[in-house]
């Protein structure tokens, strides 16, 4: 297929194809992330992935709030006991050996699971040491990361993103779009014989990766996953070896939805005038004037195709990134989002009794009763009443061990600055100064921050909630001053994020920036009155959420609007009159250690 | 265990290699963190050194890797059998052991040993990963991620390079000096400061951004996927010229001066950049030794010094969280002030 005719490819028949590419070598290509609603779509896919494997290989289902000894393996209590040794018990993983794991909201996985499952990935095996045993056991698998986020910054762990090599989003595709276009399984199980031995020119090597740097890729597996895609293709389609579809396709299916910037080439697009402009159409037919390609010809047909493929948002999301490519991180949802739930701390074990929610340590249980049972073993054989056959353990109530946890809620500073013309008139730099300050107090606590700023028409999340201060402190410096006040827009911004921060259980704390002139409403028209109104009545949600707030009023002389607008927040007002950034900051952080008991 | 990617296969990160060699030659530079982009080898790397290191002698059937020259070194059990003359030598690899995520501390530290206790009744103790990894290396993937309780013990343990054990009636104490070696994301999170302080040398991988270096990445990576034997093979030779050099490294590196001219130097650096404690100096000093054994050289002289600054200053600098510039840069503007253009 030519590029040209690649380009009419149905939604649907990518995914289709790429069900299929995974299931040639579901190991080599890592996985898939899945973006859609659960729905008769997604389970199609999934049918299709299914009918593709073979038919007795492992295919398990991992819950997001899957238990480390599920997920790796522990101690089988049952068959410990039965057996009066260790046994061990295989985890989700091990047993998902030569199959696939499915991630159900991949997006709600902790960061400490998604990086105990990429390093089974990376190795191939699960190297358990818990609970007094040490195995080794084969786990080679592919993954299907379904991925149930909403909002553009809400998608699994940039860790586990990367190591997948197909990105897929499913949410276009209706049911009408449905066809069968899967590959039937003879074909998939011949394309995985013929597999090893699909060889590869060079030239295809430095097209992918200078497809790769072209678009802003940083990581070096996208070139390689590439690579194993094409060979896949190339497997199904029946040739030797890999292509230009071969390529054009990985191309596609691979590099597109990673980009994070046009080819430097390209005339940078005028965003200006129109930000929603799809990219260049002009790629189409740059691969169908060349029958022999040359390598710089291969590498411009790469470009081509993966420019075609690339998601029409693509502009809109550089945009909000603001020079994507020197900032790896941030573009694009993938790795936009931060997990960083911690879970409860062990904190040892001790003696009790069960019940009410304690969770009995049976490791520590069984050490505890193991010194005894030949003692109690004689004493249980001298006894008259003994039974016939003698349990193999001999637990008594005082071995009971329960495990003890401490959580700590983690909390997150939410920054909202009010970046309007009157606020940056008054003391912007001075806000922002304080806002450093207060990051570095953050830094200090290992508080998570965020930062919303609102101007001009409405509010941004100019920071996912994230521990890297630099990041911070970049996004705020180049935060820009001036427009009007769309007050209840950043107010409305910061209460969404801040029940976003608390869903993932965390504390959110909200320390508003303003002045308190709304002027903008929450259509975008410029109106005092009703803006104002509106700007009161999205605080009183701040109180009915029981959030703890902050006001900082950087009006020149204190304001009598800023001051409202806090005691409807229920929120701790604090006047700045005539501070620097220090005494700023010290108004603030002695605010902040006063909300901190209402947490 | 799969065939690893050969260590000097890895195409650049050049910094990450000589830090791990200077590991590889004293283990005393206490270890080495390794933070970075995704996809830029620092596992493979850590992995490849497993395959690299030279074989070390070990007391046979001792748990603890015991060195069998070195009778201070040696655990209870070693002394026992050393009185009645039984100790034998035996060439085993040096151990690169993983400390996997999800490991619980029982494993870790050693403990009960459960088997023996539910079916014999007696109370006897397991070594853990520790003893596994005295005279090695003990490799922490995603260390930033590492649940804090463990992250007390080992900072503990690297402290006093011993091990005690005093949990359920067993009282154990056995040798556990290892060479740390951690890396991570640094977008994850932050390291515990106390934990930062025990890296001896710290590196920052970053992504290769010439398209030559990323395409001889790609080409090699493919070519070790798609035959790893074969490609093994092909740089056996490569992989044991490198080996030599550790060995001789390891001989001359007694022998290797440390003139004083250098010592001050390192002093004047540490002074100038204001870092806490001595530690700073010492594993300066001991690094650049380290790599002028590496490099042949007689005695330590301002290349040397130049060289591994960086590695071992940069992560021991008073932190100012929303420097952007960041260490590195501090590091090098303060060698560029000293030693001149």
């Amino acid at each position: 297929m030519t590029p040209a005719a690649a380009e009419e490819r149905s939604a649907w028949a990518d995914a289709s194809l790429a069900a299929s590419l995974f299931s040639v070598d579901p190991v080599g290509l890592g996985g898939v992330l899945v973006r859609a609603q659960a729905g008769p779509v997604r389970d199609r896919w999934l049918g299709q992935v299914r009918g593709c494997l073979p038919p007795a290989s492992p295919w398990r289902l991992v819950p997001c709030h899957v238990t480390d000894e599920r997920l790796l393996g522990g101690l089988d209590l049952a068959a410990t006991l039965r057996a009066g040794r260790p046994v061990s018990e295989r985890g989700l993983l091990a047993e998902s050996d030569g199959g696939v794991v499915v991630l159900a909201m991949a997006e709600r996985l902790s960061a400490s699971m998604v990086a105990r499952l990429t390093a089974v990935m990376e190795a191939g095996e699960v190297v358990l040491q818990r609970d007094g045993l040490s195995t080794r056991s084969p786990a080679r698998f592919g993954v299907i990361a379904l991925d149930e986020g909403l909002a553009e910054d809400e998608g699994p762990a940039a860790g586990l993103v990367d190591r997948l090599a197909l990105h897929l989003d499913l949410a276009g595709i209706g049911l009408r779009d449905l066809g069968n276009l899967g590959e039937d399984p003879e074909a998939v199980e011949a394309a995985r014989r013929r597999l090893p031995g699909i060889d590869c020119d060079d030239e295809v090597r430095e097209a992918l990766c200078a497809a790769a740097m072209a678009f802003g890729i940083p990581s070096l597996r996208a070139p390689l996953l590439a690579l194993r895609v094409a060979r896949a293709h190339a497997a199904l389609q029946g040739r030797e070896r890999v292509a230009e579809p071969d390529v054009t396709a990985a191309a596609r299916l691979v590099l597109a939805p990673r980009a994070r910037c046009l080819p430097a080439a390209e005339p940078p697009p005028e965003e200006d005038e129109a930000p929603n402009e799809p990219p260049p159409p002009e790629d189409g037919d740059a691969g169908s004037e060349q029958p022999e390609p040359s390598p710089e010809d291969l590498q411009d047909i790469v470009l081509a195709a993966t420019q075609a493929a690339l998601p029409s948002d693509l502009l809109a999301r550089l945009r909000l990134a603001e020079g994507g490519r020197a900032r790896a991180s941030t573009a694009g949802r993938a790795g936009a989002k931060r997990q960083s739930k911690r879970r409860g701390r062990p904190a040892g074990s001790r003696r009790g009794a069960l019940g009410a929610g304690a969770r009995l340590n049976v490791v520590d249980t069984l050490r505890a009763a193991a010194p005894w049972q030949t003692i109690r073993r004689r004493d249980a054989a001298r006894r008259p009443a003994a039974p016939d056959r003698p349990a193999r353990v001999l637990v008594r109530a005082d071995d009971f061990r329960v495990t003890r946890f401490k959580h700590r809620s983690e909390t997150t500073s939410i920054f909202a600055v009010d970046a309007s013309g009157s606020a940056a008139l008054h003391r912007l730099a001075e806000a922002k100064g304080a806002v450093e300050l207060l990051l570095a107090e953050c830094y200090i606590r290992r508080d998570q921050v965020a930062l919303v700023a609102f101007r001009g028409k409405g509010a941004e999340i100019l920071l996912p909630p994230t521990r890297s201060l630099v990041r911070a402190k970049r996004s705020l410096a180049s935060l820009p001053g001036g427009g009007g006040t769309p007050m209840a827009a950043g107010l409305d911004a910061a209460l969404a994020l801040a029940e976003s921060v608390r869903r993932k259980g965390q504390t959110p704390i909200v320390i508003l920036l303003t002045d308190g002139r709304a002027n903008v409403t929450r259509q975008g028209v410029g109106d005092r009155k009703q803006a104002f109104d509106e700007a009161l009545v999205a605080a009183r949600r701040f109180r009915l959420e029981g959030l703890v707030a902050l006001v900082v009023d950087s009006s020149p002389r204190g304001d009598v609007s800023a001051e409202r607008l806090a005691a409807e927040m229920d929120a701790r007002y604090l006047a700045l009159p005539r501070a620097d950034a220090a005494s700023l900051s010290q108004a603030v952080r002695a605010g902040q250690a006063d909300v901190q008991p209402r947490l | 265990m799969p065939l690893a990617f050969p260590f000097p296969a890895i195409v650049g990160q050049d910094e990450m290699k000589l830090a791990l060699l200077i590991a590889a030659v004293d283990q005393s530079v206490g270890g080495v963190l390794v933070f970075g982009d995704r996809g830029t080898g620092k596992s493979t790397a850590v992995r490849a050194l497993a395959s690299l290191l030279p074989k070390m002698r070990v007391a046979a059937g001792c748990q603890y890797n015991c060195d069998p020259d070195v009778l201070a070194a040696i655990c209870a059990d070693c002394v026992q059998r050393d009185s009645k003359g039984e100790v034998k030598a035996r060439q085993v690899p040096v151990p690169v052991v993983d400390l996997p995520l999800g490991a619980t501390e029982d494993r870790v530290v050693g403990a009960l040993d459960l088997e023996r206790a539910l079916s014999e009744g007696v109370k006897s103790f397991e070594p853990g990963l520790l003893a596994r990894a005295h005279r090695g290396f003990l490799y922490i993937d995603e260390v930033n991620l590492l649940e804090d309780h463990l992250v007390d013990l080992l900072l503990d343990v690297a402290a006093s390079g011993e091990n005690v054990v005093e949990r359920e009636g067993l009282s154990v104490t056995h040798p556990a000096r290892f060479v740390l070696v951690g890396s991570g994301n640094p977008e994850e999170g932050e390291l515990r400061p106390q934990l930062l302080d025990r890296f001896g040398l710290s590196v920052e991988v970053t992504t290769p951004d010439d398209l030559k270096t990323r395409i001889e990445v790609v080409r090699r990576r493919d070519a070790f996927e798609r035959d790893p034997e074969a490609f093994h093979a092909a740089w056996k030779r490569r992989e044991g010229q490198l080996r030599r050099k550790i060995v001789a490294a390891r001989k001359r590196l007694a022998e290797t001066a440390l003139p004083d001219s250098a010592l001050e130097r390192a002093a004047e650096l540490c002074i100038l950049l204001g870092t806490d404690g001595l530690r700073g100096e010492l594993t300066l000093t001991r690094a650049a030794r380290a790599l002028a054994a590496l490099e042949g050289d007689e005695s330590v002289g301002d290349p040397h010094l130049l060289r591994v600054a960086p590695l071992a200053l940069r992560h021991r600098l008073r932190r100012d969280p929303l420097d952007e510039a960041g260490s590195s840069v501090r590091v090098e503007r303060a060698i560029a002030e000293l030693f001149g253009p």
